[in-house]
Parts: C-alpha cells; structure tokens; sequence
C-alpha cells in the first residue's frame, strides 16, 4: 500500500490507530532523521507514534462503563505515572462535566455552609504532594491461583501522581465544623453518586480537594474537574467529581461503605470500614510475559509502596525467599508515594523465583499469600497485598506463579 | 485597610472561630441543600414522602431492572440480588441483598442515585420504594402487601445486621493486632 492510499484508510480507521495499533504499520521514519525536515509543532504534545503501552481492561470488568482499567506497569519508568496511563475504575462511566458549571457544596454541622466555583476553590492556597492510588481490588484475582499474565494484570489497578488542590483543613476551617462533626460523606457527580465517609481526623491531617494531576487540569476519568486525595487510603474514597462534602456525627454506611466495600472472613463476619492500604511491592522488571535474552548482569526493579507512610527498606530474594537481600531505594522516597527499587543480579540461566518485599515505618513486613490466607481465607477478594513472585525459566520467560 | 492588614485582621478572627479567611463561595439556598442532599444514612434520618409494595414493585421491576438482574433479581451476570442466605460462612458465599446487606435503608439510597444503570436517578420516589419492597420481598424478609415507606424501611430487620465487624488490619506479622479470641 503506498503512503497516500494508506493515510486516506487511516482517516477512516483513525480511531483504530489512536488506539494503539503498531507503529510498524505505519509510514516508517527516515533512516537519517537529520536529513529530512521534521514534522509541525504540535498545540498539545503526543507521545512518539513507535511507542506503544496502553491501558487494559481488568478481566473483571463487565462494560466499557463498570470496572478497571490498568495501568502498564512494566512499561513505566521512575514513580510518576503518566496521566494518560494512571489506572481508572468506575461503576457508572466518566461524567463529562463542564467546569464553570460545577459546584461543591459544603454543609451539614458548619457554621457557615458554602456553594464554591472551581475557581473559587483554585483562589484557596494550594499544596502539591507525589501520591499512590489503589484500588483495593488490586491483584484480587491472585488469592486462588496465578492468574494475570503480566504485572499490568496483577497489580495495575495502582497508579502515582502529583496531585494538587486545596488541603480540606483549610477548606474545613473556611467553613467551621462544629463541635460533634465527627465525619464527612463525600459525594462524587458520576451516574453512581459515589458516596463514602470519611473520619474527620484524616480530613483535618492530610486530605486534598484536587484540582491539577502531574501539572494539568485532572483528566475526566481521573475525577475532573475536582476530586478528594486520600493519602494512602483505599482508592473508592477518593471520590472523583467531587460535588459534596457533608459533615455529620457518624459514618453513614453509605452502599460503598457498608456493603460494596466489606471484606468477608471465614467465619462468614464482614470486616466495614477499611481504608488503608498496606505495604507492598512489585518487581517490574523481570515481570510476567517478558523474557530475559540470556544469563547475564541484569538490574531487578520495581515498586514499593505503603498506605502507613514511608518505605523503609524493600528486600529482594532471588530464590524463592530463601533468602531476602537489601535492594537500592531511589531518591526520593516519600510518603505515601511509590518508591523505585533495584537490584543487581547475576542471572545464571537456570530457574529462579524472584521476590520482593516492602518494609514500612511502622515496621510492618509485606506478608506472603499463605498468612494472609490463614487469616483471611480465600473469599476477601480485596487488600491482597501478598508478596509477589515472578518464575524465570530456563528459556528467559518469566511466569506468574505462587511459590 | 492594606490588603496585608484586611488578612492579618481576617486571621485574627478566623483564630477565635468568628470569620472565614479568604471569603469565597456563597451561602447555598434551603432549596439548593434539599436537591443536592440525596444522603440517606443506615437510619434511614431524611427519607422521603412516598411508598410502595412488592406487588407494584415487581411490575417497575419486570420493566427497568430484569435485564439485568432477571426477572426474580437472581441472574449473577452483574449483581445477583437475591438468595444466598447462610453460605457466607461456607467456601462459597453467595453475597446478595438478602445475604449480606445490612441495612434495607442502604438498598432506597442506592436505587434512587444508581440506578437503573443506563438512566440513573430516573425512577419516582413511589417506585423506589416499591422496587425495594419487591427486593425485600424476593428475599423473604417483607410480605408481598407490606407498605415499605419512609417508617417502615428503617424498621425492616436485615437478616446480615450483626454481621460486620470493624477492620482488624495489621492482622498478620509482627506488627499485627491482638485478635478477638472468639466473636
């Protein structure tokens, strides 16, 4: 096909390669790139056409509109997740909300209810913080068997940003809680009508009502135009499209509170009310579905984060944890954000499981699958933050297994 | 006044409680708070005029909910609503509105922001309720006649009420809690 004929079919199959068809069918580049005028300055930058990393959707997905949509972890560097690739999970689609038309409204035990414009609340100081976010449906297929192929399917449903917005303190203050505000219900303008509750003591610490993600405005599934930040919480109580905050005198078990989001135990009792996210870790690279090309020098790589504050250390084993070395922290390790580990490893061309595992400040240790399952048997579905391990084969391939 | 001053006075006040700092927004009306307020808690505190049975509630049921739920709220393709009773506890918990569901309150407040999926926010009052009563029903936890209302529905005792215990995380390692010897 020469190149006119194939541009016209790609206009007509446009929306086919925005999605990330491979770059090799398209036009190839010049084979001296400096001898050739470049392309136009672009209003608002794309990624380069020959990369290709997309979103998937979770295997428990059951529409375009309910479920996740993960993000490639191997194919990422350093802590920030780009925002085109941060994960998103919905149970009622993406709302499309114009921003001059959005409002929050601030009531219930205050001294002084308030309606704000976006504007208005970007009029407010402002704080930037590098932050986690997951779901805490994350690697929830993994209890029984191993059974994403990659690290995009174990552990995507988890993205870090920068976010900026207002501290909710502040906003808090604004306002005035009264004496017996003890909660806040936060409602999100999505087809659901998200709503959750919050314990006030978080709000007043660390919460954000955000506006901005790596720098821009948040994207659409992302929460635009205004969503809460809770650090190192669940990702459900991070209520997208952020229309109300209402404070009352107790949690209101809202259907995400209180049934959507329990955790069942073997003797048939639910635990409610669960927000924090446990330390835990990934290795990257090698991950699942990728093939080292021969024994050799290779840096083992990954990611460690905890809903309880900093990373303190993360160990490595290469042998099926047997025995755990110290891996390297990259700088700069903050709280409630991912922190970039790596190893040196002699990879010897035989079989070997690779492991990690996150220690945080409180000294908390990432368990393995089998004491989370003596605890918790095999019908909690969430908050599995069990070690990892990763197979690689004599061939180079690696394999999610349980080990 | 110096804009330095006008912030330094405005602080002062914001110390004792009296004033906001910055001064932004605007005082919702009494009508803009009852629109947006669609929170109905455990208690079912703020629930509606209205009311319905299971008898009505089948007919809105049949029409706007079983293509995806079935006819009887039984179909598991999204989310099974009724059944399950006393699995939980088994290796196959069946969880459903009947099963688990503290709370009838939760399942008016739910249907009336979330759905139907496709059109949500779109059925009445009445038919909320009526559609919750069929629900209930289905789960043989009202009678068919029973009128669920806005006095009723806080009443209904959910079979999965003392079901739920608070979060028990560390629970594994070093660090974990003591736990609860026997519950």
């Amino acid at each position: 096909m020469n190149r006119r004929r194939f541009l016209k079919r790609g206009i007509v199959l446009g929306t086919t390669l925005a999605a990330g068809a491979p770059a090799r069918a398209q036009a190839p580049a010049p084979d001296d790139p400096s001898k050739v005028l470049g392309g136009p300055m672009l209003p608002y930058g794309e990624r380069s056409r020959f990369e290709e990393p997309v979103r998937m959707k979770s295997a428990a997905a059951k529409t375009d509109e309910m479920g996740g949509n993960q993000t490639p972890l191997a194919d990422l560097f350093g802590i920030i997740t780009p925002s085109a690739l941060h994960f998103e999970v919905h149970r009622g689609g993406v709302p499309d909300i114009d921003p001059r038309k959005h409002r929050l409204l601030v009531h219930g035990l205050v001294d002084r209810p308030l309606i704000l414009t976006i504007d208005e609340i970007k009029r407010l100081p402002a704080t930037s913080r590098i932050l986690f976010l997951e779901c805490q449906g994350n690697s929830q297929a993994e209890w029984r068997a191993p059974t994403g192929k990659a690290v995009q399917q174990t552990h995507g449903t988890m993205s870090c940003s920068e976010w900026t917005g207002v501290p909710l303190a502040v906003l808090l203050r604004e306002i005035g809680v009264k004496k017996n505000g003890s909660w806040i219900i936060a409602e999100g303008a999505d087809a659901t009508g998200n709503e959750r509750s919050l314990p006030m003591a978080k709000a007043m610490d660390d919460v954000l009502v955000a506006y901005g993600q790596n720098g821009e405005a948040l994207r659409p599934e992302n929460g635009y135009p205004l969503r809460l930040i809770v650090p190192g919480w669940t990702g459900n109580i991070n209520v997208k499209w952020l229309r109300r905050l209402t404070v009352v005198d107790r949690p209101y078990l809202t259907r995400m509170d209180g049934v959507g989001q329990p955790t069942l135990m073997p003797d048939g009792k639910a635990r409610q009310l669960q927000f924090v996210m446990e330390a835990k870790s990934v290795i990257t690279f090698p991950s699942g579905g990728q093939r080292l090309p021969g024994p050799g020098l290779y840096e083992v790589s990954g990611l460690a984060w905890s809903g309880r504050g900093l990373v303190r250390r993360v160990e490595v084993s290469t042998d099926g944890g047997r025995t755990w070395r110290d891996a390297r922290l990259q700088a700069p390790v903050l709280r409630f954000a991912h922190a970039r580990f790596s190893l040196d490893w002699r990879w010897d061309g035989r079989e070997a499981v690779l492991q990690s595992r996150c220690i945080d400040e409180t000294g908390y240790v990432q368990p393995t699958l089998r004491e989370l399952v003596r605890v918790r048997g095999l019908e909690s579905h969430y908050f599995n933050n069990a070690i990892q391990s990763w197979k690689v084969a004599n061939d180079g391939n690696v394999h999610n297994v349980h080990a | 006044m110096s804009f330095g001053a006008l912030l330094a006075a405005a602080g002062a006040s914001s110390a004792a409680g009296q004033l906001p700092t910055y001064g932004v927004g605007r005082p919702p009306t009494a009508e803009e708070v009852k629109a947006w307020d669609l929170t109905i808690p455990a208690d079912g505190q703020g629930l509606p005029p209205g009311g319905g049975t299971a008898a009505l509630g089948k007919t809105v049921f049949v029409e706007r909910c079983a293509s995806c739920h079935g006819d009887t709220g039984e179909d598991p393709k999204y989310s099974r609503l009724v059944g399950g009773r006393g699995t939980l506890a088994t290796d196959k918990p069946v969880r459903t509105v009947g099963s688990f569901w503290p709370y009838a309150t939760t399942l008016w407040s739910y249907i009336r922001r979330a759905q139907p999926f496709d059109e949500p926010g779109s059925l009445t009052p009445d038919q909320v309720y009526a559609v919750t009563a069929y629900l209930l029903y289905l789960n043989g936890i009202v009678r068919e006649d029973e009128v669920i209302d806005a006095n009723t529905l806080p009443r209904v005792r959910m079979p999965n009420r003392d079901g739920f215990v608070p979060d028990e995380r560390p629970d594994v390692g070093r660090t974990a809690k003591p736990r609860p010897a026997t519950r």
